[in-house]
């Protein structure tokens, strides 16, 4: 018995967290998508009855501008926030006495609630009171920036947030990056009389190529899931022109009442992760495994 | 009295690929088992096995005559040493060396009696309030051996103990073993890739590759009667010379008949061994060929050779010839006088020649 | 000879890079810039009274200091109907966090002793399962959770959210705990084995006393996610057991009255001001924990 015992501790140990993901994620995602394909409204029913919530998701318009959103804003936002991490890291990197300093000045969004973030750049692009009207003040009369409340622009307020809060982090996956590139090879390079501009693109860029992939998988997850800052920015508005997957499935679960729709969206989402994550993350483990 | 080490039919499997293959081995009290190989031939999983930290998947093992297949490492009465010395990092050196007894729930007064006693023997005293980061490579090795010493097991075994260490310190510490196993008549296994380690230490050396054991014997049985030609050329540096030949049935003894790249074939003739099939190769150790014009001794035969390279090494001085399509070592004395690119006379001592099949590498004589 | 002509040259491109250098440092202060105006902004707007405020200038500091916009955040903004400021919902995010961050670590801590140290058949299999939950959409659990939260008899309540964040956390604090094990060589614990050590032994006295760097890790990283969490907290929670995030929502968001963005601000760095805190006086333990966290294996 006691032999039994030491011999199975580590199973033992690992029991409960292996039996909680297996129900909570692996079995939540199953009741989830088995939902979405009944004709749950108010209440979840359990008959299975084809693709119709899909039909009505994709045939929805306010889906489609949540869906639509998604692509606009990852992109914006992935691409603006890697070009501007990379500059950003590659402009610390040459030996900056106060480094330590701009690095905390750049990171500390990181540290802060996406609702607080939202909170504050609200106050600030509110055109009656914020940048707008201070612009104005300055003298410029017509000066207008208007996108908080502007239908066709409001998604673009999110992109500015949600960089201005993600950007130093990829700043500092950079920093790390370019700090981790042999330096032999560098000084190797510098011997050769090759420019500094040309030592990067040619030599430490290439070789940060997983850093990239971790920072864009990093991205596009926080882009996928972003909620919190819709909510606080534009909670969706004006209308629903900056509707995310995340807050349209959040509207119809616990506002709509309509537990069909938000499963099914809830499934796209997921089918949208697991087609970035699941090529990372197999090629990450087999190599560990080899 | 029982083998202090018994292991029969032992085999270790991870999945279908077979690591250890119908391990047979025993050792006495007071014995010295070195277990040598390549990396990869399962000498390690072995000692692991013996230490009860890898499950065996098939055999038994006893210790002092108990079985110890299904036994916990804890209760097999074993102190080990490791390769990366494995101190705990953030205990002192006294606790590192008390932890065990601590454990056991050994009285307080015989933990520091015990650990008085091996601080002394190791004269690791000063250090005994330090950490194992504060400690040089040689003091972390000592320190590895007071944790084991401080147990006074019926078995040591030690993984690569030597492994870490700088060339010079190696040497020391090689000694150091030899003595504390020859004043505490301790019974060892030992675990190395080093020949000369294997060679020096060992009571009982055991020589494996690929999961089966090539060869079990003495230093000098290994040395010089190696059963097939993997241990003939792992054994012994510089490597024992291995000749493709011919031979003849010539009298009472046989004609053996090494071709070369210009010139005449030498011919030799073994008066003890016959038999021998037509194609074989010739083991000889670098030592047994030696400069005719020096002296020598033994049944010896001479012929003349062409020198490649010459170098010397101070006691010695190494002549590479070509024989057989083989580099071939000869060991001479310092004061040779062979000359790269001229022909030297040497000697061949016959009586110490090995014989293997060619195709089985099987030791023929 | 080659020296000489050389020099010339070295002084030029010195010259030029005094300017370069210059140009770097211009622009890394209007980046710093950036970055500090949004709180720079809350900041003073937070101390200036509305009437200073409907004039319209963000970027002045305040005419007079008040502390009005403060204290009406703290104890006595709305949050739709209830009008107690933030403090309660403070006090919830506090009595969430700590028992989860807790929770969290402990466990992650274990399993990641367990998946790098004591690997057996199905280890591995477990910590690929672990480590994809780590990157699901929290969405496709929602609302299989509210219901397992009603059948539990948590829906709403404090432990019913610690319970979720928990859960949810396993995934990272795991990954942590077994990257930082992983590196420490398994004959550590065969030695321990052979000094008779048992499991729980030879992580307490052994393992633990390595583990404070990641320990710190891991607290700051669940800390900082369980504080800053607002989708589980408007999720699960009802009036009464909200946390701070979604108080700070709700009285941003609140239709009654006129809007007082002075408050908005005074609460919204309140409800920043722990996991700040946290990042100025460990911020390398911080940056560390999200590069762990995205760098994976």
């Amino acid at each position: 018995m006691t032999k039994w015992l030491e011999e199975n501790t580590p199973k033992l140990v690992l029991a409960p967290s292996f039996v909680a993901v297996l129900i909570f994620v692996y079995g939540f995602i199953a009741w989830t998508a088995w939902v979405s394909l009944t004709r749950s409204r108010l209440l979840p029913k359990y008959e299975i009855d084809g693709f119709i919530q899909y039909d009505r998701l994709f045939s929805s318009p306010r889906w489609d501008t949540a869906f639509s959103n998604l692509f606009v804003f990852g992109f914006l936002f992935i691409v603006i926030a890697m070009v501007l991490g990379l500059i950003l890291a590659i402009l610390l990197d040459q030996n900056i006495r106060t480094e330590g300093a701009i690095r905390t000045i750049y990171l500390y969004p990181m540290a802060l609630s996406m609702i607080v973030t939202g909170t504050a750049w609200k106050w600030i692009l509110n055109p009656g009171l914020g940048l707008e009207a201070t612009v104005r003040g300055w003298g410029f009369e017509n000066f207008t920036f208007d996108w908080l409340v502007n239908p066709d622009m409001a998604i673009y307020t999110v992109v500015i947030a949600a960089i201005w809060q993600s950007s130093g982090f990829v700043m500092a996956l950079f920093l790390a990056g370019l700090r981790s590139v042999d330096t032999e090879i560098i000084r190797a390079a510098q011997v050769d009389g090759i420019p500094t501009w040309r030592v990067y693109t040619a030599i430490i860029i290439p070789a940060m190529a997983p850093i990239f992939l971790s920072a864009f998988i990093v991205l596009s997850h926080l882009a996928i899931k972003s909620f919190d800052l819709v909510i606080a920015l534009t909670g969706g508005g004006p209308g629903y022109a900056t509707d995310l997957p995340a807050t349209y499935m959040y509207a119809m679960a616990f506002s709509r009442g309509d537990i069909g729709q938000a499963a099914s969206s809830a499934m796209i989402m997921m089918l949208v992760v697991f087609a970035i994550i699941v090529p990372y993350l197999y090629s990450e483990l087999r190599s560990k495994d080899g | 009295m029982a083998p202090i080490l018994e292991i029969n039919n032992l085999y270790k499997n991870y999945g279908s690929v077979e690591i250890l293959k119908d391990i047979n081995v025993s050792i006495e009290q007071g014995d010295f088992l070195v277990l040598v190989g390549p990396s990869g031939c399962g000498k390690s999983t072995l000692l692991n096995c013996i230490a009860g930290l890898e499950p065996i998947s098939g055999g038994n093992m006893a210790i002092a005559g108990q079985d110890m297949t299904n036994v916990s490492p804890k209760d097999r009465d074993i102190a080990m040493v490791f390769q990366s010395y494995a101190l705990y990092p953030t205990m002192t050196v006294a606790k590192n060396i008390t932890f065990g007894m601590k454990v056991r729930g050994v009285e307080q007064s015989v933990q520091d009696e015990k650990l008085a006693y091996v601080a002394q023997q190791l004269q690791i005293e000063p250090l005994l309030n330090r950490k194992p980061g504060q400690l040089s490579g040689g003091q972390r090795q000592r320190v590895a051996m007071g944790r084991a010493l401080v147990r006074d097991p019926k078995l040591f075994l030690f993984d690569e103990p030597l492994s870490n260490l700088d060339a010079k310190l190696r040497v020391e510490m090689r000694t150091e073993i030899k003595s504390l196993h020859q004043r505490l008549g301790a019974s060892m296994v030992y675990v190395t890739h080093d020949q000369i380690e294997a060679m020096t230490l060992a009571t009982k050396i055991v020589v494996m590759k690929g999961g089966v054991i090539q060869q079990i014997g003495t230093p000098a049985e290994i040395y010089t009667r190696p059963a097939n030609l993997f241990v003939a050329d792992f054994m012994g540096s510089p490597a024992m010379n291995l000749i493709p030949a011919k031979t003849k049935a010539n009298g009472s003894g046989t004609q053996i008949e090494i071709a070369r790249k210009e010139g005449a074939p030498i011919v030799l003739t073994d008066t003890r061994n016959q038999n021998l099939p037509e194609n074989v190769i010739v083991g000889v150790r670098p030592e047994d060929i030696a400069d005719a014009a020096l002296g020598r001794v033994g049944d010896t035969q001479e012929a003349e050779c062409l020198i490649d390279i010459v170098e010397p090494a101070g006691a010695d001085t190494f002549a590479v010839m070509q024989l057989g399509g083989k580099h071939v070592t000869a060991r001479l004395h310092a004061e040779t006088d062979a000359t790269a690119g001229e022909a030297q006379k040497l000697a061949f001592d016959l009586a110490k020649v090995s014989y293997f099949e060619p195709d089985t590498g099987l030791r023929l004589n | 000879m080659a020296d000489m002509s050389y020099t010339p040259t070295q002084t030029g491109s010195s010259a030029g890079k005094i300017a370069l250098r210059w140009g770097l440092y211009i622009m890394l202060g209007l980046f710093a810039l950036f970055y500090l105006m949004p709180l720079f902004v809350m900041v003073t707007t937070s101390f200036k009274s509305l009437e200073e405020i409907r004039t319209g200038d963000l970027i002045s500091l305040p005419r007079e200091f008040t502390f009005d916009a403060w204290q009406t955040a703290w104890s006595g903004a709305c949050t739709g109907i209830q009008c107690e400021g933030v403090r309660p919902y403070f006090w919830n995010s506090v009595l969430i966090a700590i028992p989860a961050v807790l929770l969290s670590t402990l466990i992650g801590a274990l399993n990641g002793y367990v998946v790098a140290q004591w690997r057996f058949k199905g280890a591995n299999l477990f910590f690929a399962l672990m480590l994809f939950g780590c990157f699901i959409p929290f969405q496709v659990v929602l609302l299989p959770m509210a219901r397992m939260l009603g059948l539990m008899g948590l829906a709403g309540t404090i432990p019913g959210l610690i319970f979720v964040h928990v859960i949810y956390g396993l995934g990272f604090t795991t990954l942590f705990f077994r990257n930082y094990y992983v590196s420490i060589p398994a004959e550590l614990t065969k030695a321990a084995k052979v000094d008779g050590a048992g499991f729980f032994r030879i992580f307490w006295s052994i393992f633990l006393p390595l583990s404070l760097p990641i320990i710190v890790v891991t607290i700051i990283w669940q800390f900082t996610q369980i504080w800053n969490d607002f989708l589980f907290g408007v999720s699960f929670s009802q009036a009464g057991t909200q946390p701070v995030t979604v108080a700070l929502n709700n009285i941003v968001n609140s239709t009654t009255g006129i809007k007082a963005y002075n408050v908005d601000m005074a609460a919204a760095i309140i409800a920043a001001l722990p996991t700040l805190f946290v990042y100025v006086v460990a911020g390398k333990y911080f940056v560390r924990g999200l590069t762990a966290g995205s760098v994976k294996g």
